[in-house]
């Protein structure tokens, strides 16, 4: 599924910028520990977490993720968002709690 | 041994609690690797080993230098630091075994996972520490 798809049919907010829309997300990650993100989130993964701070991005930049969806509502820094924008990483969020998030992306065929 | 040539050769500073510019060396290493045309996989596991030792820095300890070195065969990274040096390698090496403290854990820190990373993706690796001195992380990665 293209990042596109999958920020129209879970209504993902977009937090700075969909740089690529039609960059294929293949599987997902779900964590809020930066090294197990880093030991176990594969390219192109969608990134799946509660963590709001600036040290995200440089974890999906250097692994290749996607895209970081932040869960729950929460208020990404704003440092964080500026540092995405510029390294093109995608940032968005939803009310969903991790696990439904992670629950619903999973049933789509995102596996 | 005949001396290896090398191709690239390159000092960062990294600073202990800089938590603003955290990762940013590693990412800059990714970079060149990148543009110099090094394969992929080289460049994944050395932009983890690389992120993962700058971030120890920047929790544990007041500044470091890393060296960053290609060779033909090879990528070599080495990072001395000044800080209070580790106790305990053999546990420091434990999975889950953290110091970090609350306000680090908050951020995503503190899995204990770091140096494990650090061990499972690079092809060498060494550890030399000093107490109240510092910490020197040797790490290779090969190229072929
Ligand atoms: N450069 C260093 N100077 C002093 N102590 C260090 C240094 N690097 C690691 N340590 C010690 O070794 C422990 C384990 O390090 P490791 O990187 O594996 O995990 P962590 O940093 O605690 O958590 P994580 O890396 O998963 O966020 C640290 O908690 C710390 O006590
Ligand atoms: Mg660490």
């Amino acid at each position: 599924m293209k990042i596109k798809e999958l920020i129209e049919k879970f209504d993902l907010k977009v937090l700075n910028e969909v740089f690529d829309p039609g960059r294929e997300v293949s599987g997902g990650y779900t964590g809020d520990l930066l090294s197990d993100v880093i030991a176990n989130s594969k390219k192109d993964n969608i990134w799946i977490t509660m963590q709001t701070h600036l040290n995200i991005i440089a974890v999906a930049s250097l692994k290749e993720l996607s895209a970081i969806i932040v869960v729950m509502g929460r208020e990404v820094d704003k440092d964080a968002i500026a540092k995405a924008t510029e390294e093109n990483i995608t940032i968005l969020g939803t009310d969903l709690t991790a696990y439904r998030m992670s629950g619903k992306i999973f049933e789509s065929g995102i596996k | 041994m005949m001396e290896q040539e090398i191709l690239y050769n390159k000092i960062f500073g990294i600073s202990g609690k800089d938590f603003a510019n955290a990762g940013s060396v590693s990412v800059k290493i990714k970079k060149i690797l990148k543009e110099i045309g090094i394969k992929p996989e080289v460049v994944y596991r050395v932009s983890i080993c690389c992120y993962e030792a700058e971030m120890n820095v920047i929790m544990y300890a007041r500044i470091a230098k890393l060296n960053f070195t290609i060779t033909p065969n090879e990528v070599i990274i080495i990072i001395e630091d000044e800080g209070p040096g580790i106790e305990n390698i053999e546990l420091a090496m434990k999975e889950g075994f953290s110091t970090a403290t609350q306000e680090m854990r908050e951020m995503g820190f503190g899995a204990g996972l770091g140096l494990p990373n650090i061990k499972n993706n690079s092809d060498e690796f060494k550890i030399e520490t000093e107490l109240l001195k510092g910490t020197k992380l040797f790490f290779k990665i090969y190229l072929n």
